[in-house]
């Protein structure tokens, strides 16, 4: 946000002091959407902005894999399958284990990046489209593991899925219940719109430094060439396994607060049409960039639920009967601009300003 | 009954469905490097048509011979999933040749959800039953038990692979084909028309495509808006395991996944104790895919080197 909000302030006041009052601007914007939303539009909104906050720490992490390092993993959603499923088993009567959020926020991150290593150690050697479809292949292994792991010892409790599984609590107050505080009563998606928002926040933070730092500078060599990154003395073996580790740990705390946010977990939400929608958060939001795929993210996760809320009453009024169901037309018009996009924007919406004086397209391809 | 005859037997009916689509894939990945991930999904069209057609057929001229009824819904099955391929080029693809890889496999993506949701909104959620034509019967083969629409599908994708050899070695077009693979550019300073060339490759795969969904669909006796999509993706571990853009690889790695799979999922039972069970049948191509790609990225007749930066 802060080139955005810079550009906007220096347009209106040239001022360069007046970006601090921007910041405090956006906070306090941020502060108090959820109330806005749930006094206009309902509660439902908070929970879906609660969602939008999820996946954008979601593509955050597979930004790292895919817009840094230039790895495509088409089985990300593995990631958040592995952090949603360690929280549900560790939290929830299945196995009548009820750990502490901060004791499985950690375990959840681990957890997920010794899978990202599983994934990476031997996929090293591939590129490209190979190492697409054996993350795709992954992501579908590790579904099907969940699906069938009822039996002969239930672990994950098959297609049903886990119920019942912990909200975060902090100090013994249950996040999702309602609570008072300073005469302000906050409702569960209220709380967790916070919670979410810190922790995506320190993402972002964590995500823009990454970027920057010496690591980050190898994965965009590597992304560029691979052979020259090498020959320039970087270990690339060890900077692409933490791309995906660090990719994958991100992805299994957001799925993580994916479980708990829902309280229920079950392989149909972990399927390869979730990767891909990731996948495109990252591209349409614009490969690499931060605040781009934030973007992406955001748009992905709100359209569609305003198409939703839309689709059915707009085809009524015009046609006089609903035709096409909401979730068919929304992965018609997903589909759709993924295509478009490609066409006419390839670099995303909102692209990294290195990214547009990125190599040569004719040099790159080969 | 021998069950590891029976076993060997779907494998290989399993495994001829899978080579027609892996042919597809390959001869598209010959020539383009793409990996056209919208082609499970012209399998998927090609069996809805033709189902569509059948049950137009069967309602209008009841007296018709099977045999035409299956000709015609075969060739109008054909016939639009070539057009569809045509079209996926030309729209899709085409306009991103020269873009970077992931452009035109991110917008293979698209067209696969695309398709995928236009069936489901043509032809509903639900699973169709295909209505039996020919009356199914049953022979016995070194102790196993072969459907006459099995021997019709091993019948089948033998000539058309023959066929397609045929084509691809012997004729002027497959020449211009092989040539095209080989270097684009000089293909074109040959005097070949190289778009018409990648337009025809993708829809010969199309129609091979066509009839693999015909025969899955004859096979199984259910069609489903989403059933392109694994088919799709195993038939392209088959191409890969036999050597991506090469031909007789495709159906060699055809053959063999069907024959992993159908044996796999026999026998996961007894070798792990009970433990996985035969539902972990799709398992067994990934595991397999990942392998190959690991230890022999060229596949098993492929000489090209996959190492492209």
């Amino acid at each position: 946000m802060k080139h955005f909000v810079q550009d906007l302030w220096r347009k209106f006041t040239g001022n360069k002091r007046a970006l601090f009052f921007g910041y405090i601007f956006l906070f306090v914007a941020l502060a108090v959407l959820p109330f806005l939303l749930s006094n206009t539009v309902g509660l439902t909104w908070v929970r879906i902005l609660d969602f939008a906050l999820i996946y954008a720490m979601l593509a955050l992490g597979l930004n790292i894999v895919v817009g840094f390092a230039g790895l495509l993993d088409l089985g990300y959603i593995a990631f958040y399958a592995v952090g949603a499923y360690t929280w549900a088993l560790l939290a929830s009567p299945q196995f009548d284990l009820h750990l502490p959020f901060w004791a499985i926020l950690p375990i959840g991150a681990g957890m997920a990046a010794l899978f990202g290593v599983l994934l990476g150690a031997p996929t090293l050697r591939l590129r490209g489209d190979y190492l697409a479809i054996v993350t795709l292949g992954f992501g579908e292994i590790i579904r099907i593991f969940l699906n069938n792991l009822d039996h002969p010892i239930n672990v994950t409790n098959g297609p049903i899925g886990i119920n019942k599984i912990d909200p975060i609590s902090i100090g013994g107050a249950d996040l999702t219940r309602t609570h008072e505080l300073l005469g302000v009563s906050f409702s569960g998606a209220h709380t967790y719109y916070y919670v979410l928002l810190t922790l995506l926040f320190m993402t972002v933070v964590i995500c823009v430094r990454l970027e920057k730092s010496r690591i980050g500078r190898a994965w965009l060599a590597i992304r560029e060439d691979e052979l020259a990154a090498q020959a320039m003395g970087i270990n690339t073996r060890n900077v692409k396994l933490l791309a995906f580790a660090l990719g994958a740990m991100f992805g299994g705390i957001a799925g993580g607060l994916f479980a708990s946010l829902q309280g229920f977990v079950s392989p149909e939400s972990f399927g390869l049409l979730e990767s891909i929608m990731v996948l495109c958060m990252v591209v349409l939001g614009g490969m690499g960039h931060v605040y781009g795929v934030l973007l992406g993210a955001i748009l992905l996760t709100v359209l569609p639920e305003i198409l939703r809320s839309t689709a059915s009453p707009i085809q009524s009024t015009l046609f006089g009967d609903v035709y096409i169901d909401p979730e068919a037309l929304r992965m018609l018009l997903f589909g759709l601009a993924l295509i478009l996009v490609m066409l006419i924007r390839p670099t995303g919406l909102w692209p990294s300003p290195k990214r547009r004086t990125s190599v040569d397209p004719d040099i790159a391809k080969d | 009954m021998d069950i590891f005859a029976q076993q060997i037997l779907n494998g290989l009916v399993l495994g001829s469905v899978y080579a027609l689509v892996a042919l597809g894939y390959t001869m598209v990945y010959g020539i383009l490097g793409l990996i056209n991930f919208a082609h499970g999904e012209v399998v998927m069209i090609g069996a809805m048509i033709a189902l569509a057609v059948v049950s137009i057929l069967l309602s209008a001229f009841p007296e018709m011979h099977p045999l035409l009824t299956i000709l015609l819904a075969g060739v109008s099955a054909i016939l639009v999933c070539m057009a569809l391929a045509f079209l996926i080029e030309r729209l899709a693809y085409r306009p991103l040749r020269n873009a970077p890889r992931l452009a035109p496999l991110i917008t293979a993506i698209g067209i696969s959800i695309l398709l995928q949701n236009i069936a489901m909104i043509i032809w509903g959620r639900k699973y169709k039953t295909v209505p039996q034509i020919f009356p199914t019967e049953t022979f016995e083969l070194f102790g196993a038990s072969i459907t006459s629409v099995q021997i019709f599908i091993i019948t089948i994708s033998a000539v058309l692979m023959t066929g397609l050899l045929v084509i691809v070695h012997f004729t002027k077009l497959g020449r211009a084909m092989r040539a095209t693979s080989e270097s684009q550019r000089v293909a074109g300073l040959m005097g070949i028309n190289v778009n018409k060339i990648i337009s025809v490759t993708f829809m010969m795969g199309a129609g091979l495509a066509a009839v693999a969904g015909i025969l899955i669909a004859g096979n199984y006796s259910v069609v489903h808006y989403s059933m392109g999509f694994m088919l799709g993706l195993k038939a392209f571990t088959a191409a890969v395991l036999g050597g991506i853009g090469n031909l007789g690889g495709a159906v060699l790695g055809g053959l063999l996944l069907g024959l992993i799979e159908s044996i796999g999922a026999g026998y996961i039972g007894d070798l792990t104790g009970g433990f996985l069970g035969s539902h972990y049948q799709d398992v067994f191509a990934f595991v397999v895919l990942i392998v190959v790609l690991v230890f022999r990225p060229t596949g098993i007749m492929g000489e090209r080197v996959s190492e492209r930066a």
